[in-house]
């Protein structure tokens, strides 16, 4: 790298064409370094899918995705993160809506971007706690609805640590992430589409039937899908929560990675991760064609 | 803007907003001020006091806390050598790929939001045979762990430099610096990096947030973290795990505030910064845009 950088001064004109191969040189150690943390363990953990316990090649792995206890947590999986993602971009479009106008600049703004970057990257182990806290059996709320109001949310079973039990902490970090992800979309509605409206006689209400939402509808739809994903590749927070038991995708790798008891129990691991990238590439896919959709309206 | 719009501006009235803002907002307190709340409970007899937040301030853990303290000891060194990672192949790329190579900008910046969509939990299933091979190599330090985090916090600090780097015309600046005769290293270290140094920043801070919230890859690779001690610590005493998960998420929001003001308009601290550091008398943001 060193003697990419060191290399003799070119004329300022060839900065746009590829004359000295050399710098290409600069390029290597980041495509190196992606290579071997990204691109290997990406195509390790496909391949194992396909080899049995002995590194010969097979298909019963990917059998193995038809088992009913798998398709069942796959199942799982894809209501608990479309529900939540529906919830979540729900109610962080509403928030966003909110959010129109206010100072850039100001105190709110700021608060509500660190709050939100904060409760969407840090979930995880912290959130569990949190519900714990909140309706777990001796949670706050619980303890609240039991003792003054006769409500025993645990009335029919402890769910909290059962899938339902994943629902609300999904959307407590569901809705900040739609913030973050959605209110540059908002920003990109500009003043003068307004005043065109006003101009031609509309309300408000004409304004948001026939331009604002118009426009925003693709990227609220990229957005939900963000969220699905997210929660579809959520892991920490259910691991926390639950000890014992995989009710979704994640958990069930875990338990197939850990798993000493039964031999090639690693290569279900790899199949299983091949059904989530694929079940991502698709959720991926019709995002990059909602983005190029939204991205009209964003210059 | 909004101000003279008012009437016809699409966004809520000064009251909707709040409602919206105060709704939302309480709810997402409740659960906060449940783990508070549960940090602050006396055991059975019922009553609050502040015995364990004492406890953990004034010194007074035993020895069977000491995985928490292993474990923010373990983020912490993980998060610098992230930081490291990251800035030291990610930052000269960048500016290469932007100065040299623009025809390589869109494969760039797919190879970088690649781990968004990449599950950590299946990156783990692949990382594991390629941690065999390294802990063969660097030994089985946590440190090592810093290579896997510096991928997935690759989208987050490609977004926060980008923003930056796209912001000033760094082509412009090192046609000049190269025209007066700098070489590779001066523009990189004395024309380009002051430039992003807001994109640097936040990038690292944004870095050190996710590297203390992580804890599928370590768990799942068998190293503690401080997210993987809290989770062991809490079976045993629920209590001062809260305490701490509190403790570092107000960490991580105070860091998250602290991008905003930098991202933000320069502000006086900025200012201030600038003139204390020695290689920064360069072109300001506003001359090179």
């Amino acid at each position: 790298m060193t003697d990419t950088i060191t290399s003799p001064v070119v004329p300022a004109s060839a900065g746009r064409r590829v004359r000295f191969p050399t710098s290409m040189l600069g390029l290597v150690p980041f495509a190196a370094y992606v290579l071997l943390f990204l691109g290997l363990p990406t195509v390790i953990a496909l391949v194992t899918g396909f080899l049995d316990g002995d590194g010969a090649f097979t298909l019963s792995n990917l059998a193995a995705l038809g088992n009913p206890v798998v398709l069942n947590t796959f199942g799982n999986s894809l209501w608990l993160s479309a529900l939540t993602a529906v919830i979540g971009a729900l109610l962080g479009a509403v928030f966003c809506y909110a959010l129109i106008g206010a100072n850039p600049t100001g105190a709110l703004r700021s608060v509500v971007d660190a709050a939100s970057g904060v409760l969407a990257q840090f979930g995880g182990v912290m959130l569990a706690f949190a519900f714990v806290a909140t309706i777990g059996i001796q949670g706050m709320i619980t303890v609240f609805l039991r003792d003054s109001l006769g409500i025993d949310i645990f009335a029919n079973g402890v769910w909290l640590y059962d899938t339902p039990g994943l629902i609300l902490p999904y959307i407590y970090f569901q809705v900040p992430l739609m913030i973050i992800t959605f209110s540059p979309a908002l920003e990109s509605l500009k003043p003068q589409w307004a005043e065109a409206n006003a101009m031609l006689g509309g309300s408000t209400l004409s304004y948001w039937r026939h331009v604002g939402v118009p426009v925003l509808l693709p990227s609220f739809f990229g957005c939900l899908l963000l969220l699905f994903a997210n929660a579809f590749s959520s892991f920490a927070t259910a691991a926390a929560l639950t000890s014992q038991g995989s009710e979704i995708v994640p958990l069930q790798i875990r338990g197939a990675l850990t798993s000493e008891t039964v031999l090639g129990q690693e290569n279900l691991a790899g199949s299983l991760a091949l059904g989530m990238i694929v079940v991502m590439i698709v959720v991926m896919s019709i995002y990059s064609v909602l983005m190029r959709r939204a991205a009209r309206w964003q210059r | 803007m909004s101000r003279l719009l008012h009437d016809v501006h699409p966004g809520p009235s000064r009251r909707t907003r709040w409602i919206i803002v105060g709704v939302i907002g309480l709810l997402f307190l409740v659960p906060i001020a449940a783990m508070i709340e549960f940090t602050l409970r006396r055991g059975l007899d019922g009553g609050y006091d502040f015995s364990r937040w004492i406890a953990v301030f004034g010194g007074g853990l035993g020895t069977e806390y000491k995985p928490i303290f292993t474990g923010l000891g373990n983020s912490l060194l993980l998060a610098v050598v992230t930081v490291v990672v990251m800035l030291a192949l990610l930052v000269p790329t960048m500016v290469l790929v932007r100065i040299r190579f623009p025809q390589l900008q869109r494969v760039l910046e797919f190879v970088c939001l690649i781990p968004i969509t990449i599950p950590a939990i299946v990156l783990v299933v692949g990382l594991a045979p390629v941690y065999s091979v390294i802990a063969r190599m660097f030994g089985s330090g946590v440190w090592t762990l810093a290579f896997a985090y510096g991928v997935i916090v690759l989208p987050y600090a490609f977004r926060s430099i980008q923003t930056n780097l796209v912001a000033v015309d760094v082509v412009t600046l090192s046609e000049a610096a190269r025209s007066l005769g700098a070489g590779w290293l001066t523009i990189l270290f004395r024309v380009v990096v002051p430039n992003i140094r807001r994109g640097l920043l936040a990038a690292s801070f944004i870095s050190v947030a996710v590297v203390l919230g992580e804890y599928t890859i370590a768990a799942l690779l068998n190293r503690v973290n401080l997210q993987t001690a809290l989770v062991v610590v809490s079976k045993a005493d629920p209590f001062v795990a809260v305490i701490f998960a509190l403790l570092a998420l107000v960490f991580a929001f105070i860091l998250l505030i602290a991008i905003g003001r930098i991202g933000g308009t320069p502000s006086s601290t900025g200012r201030r910064r600038r003139r204390n550091r020695r290689a920064l008398p360069s072109p300001s943001q506003k001359a090179a845009a």
